[in-house]
Order: C-alpha cells, then structure tokens, then sequence
C-alpha cells in the first residue's frame, strides 16, 4: 500500500501562470545494485554487478559509471557500444536529455531495456535521500548537477553499508563539465572526462573512434571562420520582436553553398547563399534567420556547385562565383534573402559515406563525404582509416566549431565493402530511415504455425465464396497476392441493361494482424513494404505476405470481400462488403490474363469473367477520364537481374496491357466505395487519402516552356488540364505529347493520407483521380494505410471486434504523419535502389541515346533519356553559351538548347569519385564544334535499338489502385520474387 | 497510443506516484462553529472546504413527503485555479457539479427518515488540482457526519484515467491536474464502497469498452482507500472528543 511523502512543491513561473506540482519522496525506490543488501530486490531487479569489473586502466578497482547528461547528449554512441556495462543513469539526466533530444533520449531507453547492457535507471527525482530543491537563484543546470553529485555521493555511502569485507563498487562519475568534476572532488567522488576514461580502456579497439570530439565554445573567435551564433536568449529575443524568423533549413542538392528555409509568413522560401549566409546550418536543423532589407534580396542562383574534392584545409573558399550572378532579375524571381544567425535545434542524425583518406600517410584526421548531398562533408578522427577505406561507414556528426570549416564528427560503424550489394543497400535504407531489421522473436511470436488453416467455425462467420470463380492477376513473380477478382452474369435487367455481379477480394491480413499486438505495432512503424531493386523489406513477415495472407491459386483464403452489381454501363446498382473465404482459380500474369482475354478459342469461366471485367474496366475508365481525371505519365522500364548475384543485366521498355488497367480500375472502384462508407459510419477517424490541387504558380517554368513550342495549356481545373493535355500533339514527335505529361507530374502535390475528422469535407478531394473521397484499402500486405481501413471497414459491418483504437482522433492523426513519411521515404529508397543499379549497369558501358531536354539551368540542361528514366544535369561552360534568362535558353553558335528540345546525348560512368558516382551526358547532337562529343571517338558502341515508351496510351499503371497521378519517370524493376511497387511523387527537393 | 507518457519506464507517475496510488489525503472535521456540520478536505493541492446545515423543515415549495431533500450547492473560489477567473455562483459549470453532487450524496444519505425536511450542503473549492469533485464529495461526507445525518454508508469518490505501459492499459488512481490536462479519458466514481454500490458515473472523453474494466475497477479501489482514510479521520477526530471542537484550525 501507499504511504505518503513528505510533500514538496515545485513552482515554474510562466508568463502569468503559477504552477505549483506535487512531488512525493518515497523510500521504496531500488538502487538495482546485487552488491547492495538493504533493498529488497527481487531477483530480476539487480540490474548492477556484485562486482563490476573495471575495463579502464586510470581505475583498478571494481565500479559502477555515474554519467552526467552532456556525456549522454554528446558520447551516445560510446555509450551504445557494448563495452561499457554496469552504468547507473539518474532520472536527472533522463528527463534532462528527453527535453534536449527525443532522439537521443530513444536510444538511451533502448540501451537502457537491454538487459545484457546493465545500465539501471534510478528515480534519484523521487528518493527522499538523493532528491534536493534549487535554491534561491540557482540556475537549473547547476542544481541538476547538484542533484547528479548528491545521487553519486548517495550511491557510494548506500553501497558501503554492506561493508563487513570493504568490497564494494565505488562510483565513478564522468563528465564532461570541469566544473561539476571540481565540486565532485572537493565532495569525494571519483569522476572523470569521458575522453580520459575512454582513451584508457583496454581491450576495445575501435571504441576511442567512437569518441565525439570536444566543442570549442561559440564565444572563442580565435581562427573563427564563422561568425558566432546568437545564444538562445538573443534568438529568444530577436523573434519576439520581429527581428529574427525561425525556420527550417534544407540545403539545395545541386549547390553546395546555397539553401533555404520555410518561414511561417513568408509565402516564398527564404534564400541563404554562402559559407556566412548558411552559417554552419545543416539540412534539417531549426534556425534562427534574419532576413535583409528587401534590396538585398537575390534570386536562387541556377548554378550547380560541387564541394571541392580535395581537403583546402580551414579555409572558405572564392564566393564570388555565387554571388556575382546578377541581380537585376525580374521581379518575380527574386526571394527574400538573408542569412542564419543561430541555431534553434539540431536535426543530426548518423549519415552514410566514404572515408575520404588523408593524403598524409598515418594521419588520423579524415574528411567523410556523406552519401546525401545535401550534408556537408565531415571532419573525423580515426585510427582505422586504413581498413575503412574501402567500406561504407557510418558516421555521427558532433560539432561544429567556428574555427572549422567542416563539421566535427565520428565514427560509428562500418556498413561493408564499397560496391557491395549488401552494403549499398543498407545505405540506402539507412539513409532512408526504412525499419529494416529482422523481425523480433515478440513479433514472429503473434504469427500462426505456418500450417494453419482455416478452421469450420471461422467458415461459418464468413460467406463462403469457394465455389465462385475468382482469379487473381499481378506482374510476374508477385508473391504477395493480395487482391483478386470475379465477374458474373446476373439474371434479370435493371433499366432494360444486363447486369453483373463483380467481386474484388482482398487479403484478409487483419485476422491475423491482431490490433495492439508486437506484430500490429512493427506493421504500424513500417507503414509499408519497400521495394528495392532484388530486394523486398517486408512490412508483415514473410510467412503472412508471401503465404497465409497472400492470395495463391487453388487454395483457399480469408479475404475481405467487396462485392457489386454493376449494369452493363458500369453503373453501380448495390454494393456490399462482407469477409469472405475464396479458392483463387488461377493466379495470372497481366500477360496471361491478356492472352485468355483475346484468345477467342477460349470459353472457360475464367476467360469469360476476364472478358466481362474488361469490358466493365474500359467503361469505368471512360467515366473516370470524363469527369477530369488525369494520366500523367513516366516511362517504364523493367531491369532483367541476373537470378545469381542480383546484378542488373539489361533494361528494357516495359509493355503495359489492357489488363494492367482493368485490375486498377477496380481497385479504384472498391477504394472508392469504401471510402464513402467508413467516412459516413467515422466521420472523425476515417482514415482516407486525398491529393490536393497543385497551387497555380507550381505550373510557371511549365508553362512558359510549353508556350515556347506552340501550346496554351488551361490548367485551370483538373478537367479542363487533362483535355488541353489531350490536345496538345505534334504528329512530328509521338514522344513530345508523353514528355509534357512527364513535366505536368512534377508540377503535382503530393498524395497524402489524413484524418477524416482533420479537414472539411470539400478538402478530401482527390484532384488526380477527380473523385470526391478516396482511400487505401486494396493493398493491406504491404501497406499499413489499408489495414486500419481494413479494420474501420470490419467495425462497420460488424464483421470484426472493435478496438479502442479506432476512435482515438490523436492516434489518427499521429499515425497518418507516419504513414506519409514512411511512404515517401520508401519512394526515395526505391529511387536510389534504381540509381544504384543504373550505375551498376553502366559501370562498363557507353552508350549514344536520344535525350530530351526537361529544363535549362545557368550552367546546365538537365536532360531526361526515356529509354532509362533516366535523368541528369549536361553541364555547359560558360565560356561557349550564353544563358538568355528571359528565355531559358542557351545559346552558342547559333545553336540554341531550349525545353523540350530533343537532342542525343552520349551516356558514361564517371567512377572517379566512388561515393558519388555518376552519369556523364555529353552532348553528341546538335553538333556544336569543340564542345559536342566527337563521334569518331567512341569506341564501336553496340547500339540497342531505341524504343520510346509510348506512354500516351498506357498510361500509368505502376501500381494498379495507387494512383500513381504523380510520379517522376522511373525505371521500374522487375525481377522473379518481388513486385515492383510505386507510388505517387512528385518531385524532390525543389521545396 | 499517443499522448504525453503519464507513466515512466520505471512506472512513476509525473508526481512520484505508482499507478495505485492516491495523492496524500489531509482532512478534519468541524472546521466551523456556525454550520451543523463541516469538512475540510486536501487531497493532493485540491482543497475543499464542506458545511452542512440540517436537516431542518424544508421550504414549501421544495417540501417532499417521501424523504428530505438535498440541497447542494457547489462554487469555486475566484482564486482556486492557476488562472483567476471571476466565477459568478451558478454558473452552468457549477449547476452541474451541483447536481451530480445532489445525486451522489442522496444515495448515501437515509432520506427515508426526514421526510418534509431538508439539508443544505454547501461546498467551497479552495484549491483545483484535479478531481475537485471528488474532493467535493469526501468533504461532504465528513461534513454530513459531523452534522449527525444518518447515512447508509461513507460516499467516497475517486477518479481514475489510463496510461499505457507499452500496449498494456496501465489505470492511474486519483488524477492529478497534470495528468487531467494531458486528455485522454477521466472516469470519476462515487461510491458507497462498504455496500459495494455506484451512485455516480462521469466519464470525460469516450474510451473503448474493452479498457472499462480495469479503469473501473481501480476507481473502485480508490474509493475503498478513500472511504479507509475517512473512517479513520472521524475515529480519531471522536476520540479528540469536545475539548478542541470550538477551534478553528486549517
Ligand atoms: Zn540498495
Ligand atoms: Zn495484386
């Protein structure tokens, strides 16, 4: 039972508010010691060793590590590392480093969950021995490192009371604050700088590299090559007047030495050039920005700048190529300017790269050039660099110092050699936060014995649909199945039309994804199955995504069932939703399902209910496209892998079939259907999926580039886009139509998942698909999205058990923000899987291709080859062109490179920088004397026929009931084992 | 779930609590000389203060022939939250409180006995921390038997809300404000822990069947201890017998 405490107030002073907190002492706190005697400790509960063996030289008897919180915030990755056992970590320091830093603080918990770790968390806030008061004008920080002193004194008096031998742990406290060491001293306690403790540790190799490197204070400007950042009063302060602004800052990816940031008020980006503009601010961070007098504002310079390969040492270099460009803009151009003057709070996280070596034999300072181009190279300390030098690393960035001209960083892992399948890839989903780790034995503990099956009685709840021929049709190689479909005749006419019954039937995966459980909580953090080029993290474990759930030919399933009438108009008479069990008759390739449509000789059932939701389909589609929907296009492409070492062998163009629209159209309907029903019986919780109108201005350059070839596009309205889309032909160029729905994507928002209670109703518009309301319901194996519409869906029709869940308006909105950022991470991931294996591809070959010209920068045309979806800057010296700003063009000769423009361009592998590999475009036509690349010098260049995708008629598919509305090209991968997914996207970076 | 963590990993509450704990519970009865009864009751930093006039003959118009009438009226004090705010009494916040008041205390009381007649409770938050209601109720019941009105059983009250220790519901006993304006759901109980029965249910926000149970029940609980504490305050407060009764003492 309770007992109470003495009872102490804490007061905080707001604005006006006095805040008066209980806070009860108790005595029943554990010190989670199995050398102490007093607690009465339950047999798990001692956390610490009777006899903590030391592993640093400075100390030779048996202790326990007390560490402060700047240890925490500043050495987490020595602490991580498994050398360091037996460390008490104080509630002080929890709560002080949960304010500081959510990131840190989750993985301080997860060290601290580890059981082999033994770090034990102590309530000292709560002890009535270790809790103390501030006193009177004691400034927080100084009474928390009182409160970590009294606690490291506590320990070592509580621990000596067993005493009768004088064994006991001692405590060592480390810290990085002089100051709390000197007061620890004249207290007694042992303490020591972590730098000190660390670099005496024997037998850990590896781990003095992990060692973040000391801060040189802000306010030291000896060497400064920065100026001083503001301190967090003065940020405080100037935003409070209006003098500063606080933003968000992203570094541009073509330039090194430019970035923006969003500022709240500002409807454009506010622009930050040069080393002191961006004043040490790294992609991600919270900024304190002050913005200059509106003739000093510049226009984003459209040049693309590369830092320098070599080290230049502490020096910033030449700026003058940036901010020499001019200024006399139009207007319209031009952004609000200024320059970052603090940091409000650091977005680090651990970034992927390369060690670049010193040139230096033995030296143990290096460069690392990250992976991301929008990070800054780091600076790092290293005794390995020989052996890191070929791997992918791993690196944490820990300061940034005035007087540095990178920033300081360290060591955290090494990922595997460079070039390395394995290791490419787990760059890829390191760098894009994709949850990849095996799934853990709590997880795979909620999976049925994998010869499960489905039991009388779960028949008995469900209609039974065993005897109906439904088939199931996918890219080859699918093996997660998770919809399938039937069509049959119905007798009787409505309105003198015949009528049908269609049925879409879809994985039931929430009967075995149970809410609440570990399985439904890794699923939820996954959000969504990520496919990368030989390569499938599962959102579900295997045996679910690949078996139970998946919706094989010929045996029996659960499914969630969507069931229509529907005329011979495709007018949708009734609808119902009911869980199901089905036998799949077959499950097909869109080729084979295509070739059983036109094979006239074949009158099976399932031919004819192919036949039938063809012809449904085309209907459908018709309507959809007739109330404004749009078709943008990206070419497809499919890479052939080799089954052995995943190693791609050839692309090639990708033929898109009727079928691949039919099952996206019903995946639509039933999408659609579906949403109009969980939004009416959960107006608050629904989850649905809208996709805002692109703002008028997104449309600009596109515009503009369009008028120059002839075509006054109406973007108006979704409706009346896609018909001047449809207009918009040159008989002369079959591609031209193809590029402009290319170039229309990227003027597109992005898809998102939200709440319904979060908007009003006219905001749940979907403008690529024209459809009012919409959600994901057709994919619940590899998406999360679907399985909680899968359970809305069940609750309405009372087809499954409630859960609290369902009506939390919070969780909704929480898990949406996740849902959409796992997805777009997983676009990128997919991306940079594709990039990946295209550098694979070309890493011994050249090719001449026809290459279309998607914009014209300053000192570049960034070029598009449909053949490969690929895309990429073709870099012309200013010496030859002149750039004609009104225009966008570029001249020299008298030949001029506009948007649009067709051209052939000559394709090579640049490996010089092994990081950043990449694609070399160098123009082969126009000819341009001394600049276009000779013909003659290529090497007999075997020549694979061109083909352009023709994607004016195939339209988008990718994934048949995402609706893919934006997408950049993409080159789409296909290999036995996987399905290739893709989603909705727009352009990166360019916000 | 969502939601600020109302549970450390170490399974403190915000304030130092577990889970099944109350706040600290001070009370004494017979605060004032002027009313037939009072109360003054802390139960963490919400106080209460509680007078009981009656019973005594009831107004015709109010007069009832089956029972006496309760009368409740329920006000706060300008100064009892962080924010001041001029509190005019009735208003509807205050009717309402009246009236659960009205309900949860005439089940604990043997109305049978005094029919034509009626007790007026009067009930003055000091202080709102959190579970101001319940701290209403506790003090009336001490009130009510200062005064010497027969009553079935104590009437205690306790609210309780839900953490969540990874996916498991965690129920927390006697919310505290803090914890109160963290949202999520507030059941407030009263009881008559000795006979077992609820006369008063309120729930702040909607929470799925499947949970009810196990915040119930640890509402429940917390009435049990409640209605422990109150019985021993009156104990002692009798054993203190009439010397100190005419002391005024907060
Ligand atoms: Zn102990
Ligand atoms: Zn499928």
């Amino acid at each position: 039972m309770w007992t109470t405490k003495t009872f102490l107030t804490k007061t905080k002073r707001g604005n006006i508010l006095k805040i008066v907190r209980e806070h009860y002492l108790r005595d029943d706190l554990l010190c989670g010691s199995a050398a102490c005697n007093v607690c009465p400790h339950k047999d798990d509960e001692c956390i610490l060793d009777v006899q903590p063996e030391s592993i640093c030289a400075l100390f030779d008897y048996n202790h326990y590590l007390l560490i402060d919180t700047n240890v925490v915030l500043h050495q987490i990755d020595i602490l991580e590392d498994d050398a360091l056992k037996n460390v008490i970590i104080l509630q002080t320091v929890l709560e002080e480093v949960k304010h500081q830093n959510t990131a840190i603080f989750q993985r301080l918990l997860e060290i601290i969950g580890n059981k082999r770790r033994k770090f034990y968390s102590f309530v000292n806030e709560h002890h009535k021995d270790t809790y103390i008061e501030r006193k009177p004008g004691e400034k927080p920080n100084d009474r928390n490192d009182r409160a970590i002193r009294k606690a490291a004194a506590w320990y070592l008096e509580h621990l000596s009371i067993k005493g009768l031998t004088g064994h006991f742990p001692k405590i060592v406290l480390l810290t990085d604050d002089e100051n709390n060491r000197k007061l620890a001293q004249d207290d007694g306690i042992v303490c020591c700088s972590v730098k000190d403790y660390i670099e005496n540790v024997n037998g850990y190799p590896g781990l003095l590299d992990k060692l973040s490197k000391n801060v040189m204070p802000e306010n030291c400007s000896k060497d400064a090559l920065y100026p001083a950042h503001l301190t967090p009063s003065q940020i405080h302060a100037g935003i409070r007047n209006g003098k500063l602004h606080q933003g968000t800052f992203y570094a541009s990816r073509d330039n090194f030495l430019e970035g923006t940031a969003t500022v709240n008020g500002f409807e454009k980006q506010i622009l930050l050039q040069g080393h002191i503009g961006i004043n040490r601010a790294i992609d991600g961070d919270i900024v304190a920005i002050e913005i200059f007098p509106e003739e000093e504002w510049r226009k984003p310079s459209d040049i693309v700048l590369e830092d320098k390969a070599e080290d230049p040492g502490d020096l910033l270099e030449e700026e003058s190529i940036l901010l020499n460009t001019a200024k006399s803009a139009a207007s319209a151009d031009i952004s609000p300017t200024g320059k970052v003057v603090g940091i409000i709070r650091r977005k680090w996280r651990q970034y992927c790269g390369i060690l670049m070596q010193s040139k230096f034999p033995g030296a143990t300072r290096h460069l690392f050039a990250p992976a991301e181009k929008r990070i800054p190279r780091v600076r790092i300390e290293t005794r390995q660099s020989d052996l890191l030098a070929a791997q992918r690393i791993l690196v944490a960035l820990d300061s940034w110092p005035r007087n540095s001209r990178y920033p300081l960083g360290h060591f955290v892992r090494a990922l595997g050699p460079i070039g390395d399948k394995d290791a490419e890839n787990e760059v890829i989903l390191l760098e894009h936060d994709v949850p990849h780790a095996r799934f853990s034995e709590a997880v795979l503990a909620c999976l049925r014995p994998d010869d499960w099956t489905i039991t009388e009685e779960e028949i008995k709840k469900r209609v039974d649909l065993r005897s109906i021929c439904v088939c199931s049709v996918d890219p080859p190689g699918c093996t997660d199945i998770d919809d399938a479909l039937h069509a049959r005749p119905i007798p009787g006419t409505t309105n003198g039309l015949k009528k049908y019954e269609v049925g879409v039937h879809i994985a039931d995966v929430t009967h075995f994804v149970r809410p609440n459980t570990a399985l439904d909580k890794e699923a939820a953090s996954r959000s969504t199955t990520v496919y990368l080029v030989g390569k499938r993290i599962d959102m579900v474990p295997d045996l679910l995504s690949s078996n139970l759930c998946s919706l094989r030919g010929g045996e029996e399933r659960l499914a969630f069932s969507c069931v229509w009438e529907i005329d011979e108009n495709a007018n949708v008479l009734n609808t119902k939703f009911h869980k199901s069990v089905i036998k799949s008759r077959a499950a097909m390739t869109y080729e084979q399902a295509q070739i059983a449509i036109d094979d006239s000789s074949r009158q099976d059932e399932v031919a004819a209910s192919l036949r039938t939701l063809n012809a449904l389909a085309k209907t459908l589609k018709q309507k959809r496209l007739d109330n404004g929907a749009l078709l943008l296009a990206s070419p497809e492409i499919r890479f052939e892998v080799d089954s052995e070492t995943h190693e791609p062998m050839e692309v090639q163009a990708k033929r898109i079939l009727d079928t691949n629209s039919m099952v996206e159209e019903f995946m639509l309907l039933a999408n659609v259907s579906v949403a109009e029903h969980i939004a009416g019986e959960f107006p608050q919780s629904a989850l649905l999926r809208r996709h805002p109108a692109p703002p008028p201005a997104n449309f600009n350059t596109f515009l503009k580039a369009a008028a120059q070839q002839g075509f006054e596009l109406d973007v108006s309205t979704n409706k009346a886009f896609s018909k001047s889309l449809n207009e918009a032909v040159l008989p002369s160029r079959p591609f031209f139509n193809t590029l402009l729905r290319i170039m229309a994507t990227r003027c597109m928002q992005q898809a998102v998942y939200f709440s319904s209670g979060t908007l009003a109703q006219e905001d749940y518009y979907h403008y690529g698909l024209a459809c009012p309301i919409y959600t994901h319901f057709t994919s619940p194996i590899r998406r999360y999205a679907d399985v909680v519409v899968h359970r809305l869906l069940a609750s309405c029709v009372g087809a499954d058990a409630t859960h609290a869940s369902i009506l939390d308006t919070k969780y909704a909105v929480s898990l949406c923000e996740n849902l959409n950022y796992r997805h777009r991470q997983a676009q990128y991931a997919g991306r940079a899987s594709v990039a990946l294996n295209t550098h694979i591809l070309f890493k011994d070959r050249v090719e001449v291709e026809p290459a279309v010209v998607l914009a014209v920068k300053r000192n570049a045309l960034q070029v598009l080859i449909p053949k490969y979806g690929l895309e990429g800057p073709l870099y012309l010296p200013s010496d030859k062109f002149i750039y004609n700003e009104e225009e966008h063009v570029q001249i020299c000769n008298g030949v001029v490179l506009r948007t649009f423009d067709e051209i052939v361009v000559r394709l090579s592998l640049d490996s010089t920088n092994l990081q950043h590999r990449k694609l070399v475009f160098q123009l082969v036509k126009p000819v341009i004397p001394g600049f276009s690349y000779e013909e003659m010098e290529v090497e007999a260049v075997d020549q694979p026929e061109i083909e352009i995708v023709d994607i004016t008629r195939t339209k988008k598919r990718q994934k048949k009931d995402d609706v893919q509305i934006v997408e950049r090209p993409q080159v789409v991968i296909d290999i036995s084992k996987k399905k290739q997914e893709t989603k909705s996207k727009k352009k990166k970076g360019k916000k | 779930m969502p939601g600020p963590d109302l549970l450390s990993s170490q399974g403190l509450r915000l304030d130092g609590r577990r889970p099944n704990e109350l706040r600290r519970i001070r009370c004494k009865l017979g605060v004032f000389t002027q009313p037939d009864g009072s109360a003054y009751l802390e139960q963490g930093n919400t106080k209460v203060l509680a007078a009981v006039y009656g019973p005594h003959q009831a107004a015709k118009s109010k007069m009832s022939t089956e029972g006496v009438v309760v009368n409740c009226q329920y006000s706060m004090a300008t100064f009892s939250t962080g924010e001041r705010k001029n509190r005019p009494r009735g208003d509807r916040k205050s009717q309402e409180m009246s009236l659960h008041l009205r309900q949860a205390l005439s089940s604990a009381i043997k109305t049978e006995l005094y029919p034509r007649s009626q007790i007026d409770i009067y009930i003055e938050v000091l202080q709102a921390d959190g579970a101001a209601f319940c701290a209403s109720v506790n003090a009336a019941t001490l009130a009510l038997i200062d005064a010497g009105v027969p009553l079935r059983a104590y009437a205690c009250a306790c609210t309780s809300s839900v953490a969540w220790r990874g996916s498991q519901p965690e129920p927390l006993l006697d919310v505290g404000h803090v914890e109160e304006a963290a949202g999520g759901v507030c059941l407030t109980v009263a009881a008559l822990p000795s006979t077992g029965s609820i006369a008063l249910l309120e729930m702040s926000h909607r929470l799925h069947m499947d949970y009810f149970e196990v915040v119930i029940s640890r509402a429940m609980q917390g009435c049990r201890d409640i209605e422990v504490i109150l019985d021993k305050a009156v104990r002692e407060h009798l054993a203190e017998g009439w010397t100190k009764q005419d002391i005024v003492t907060i």
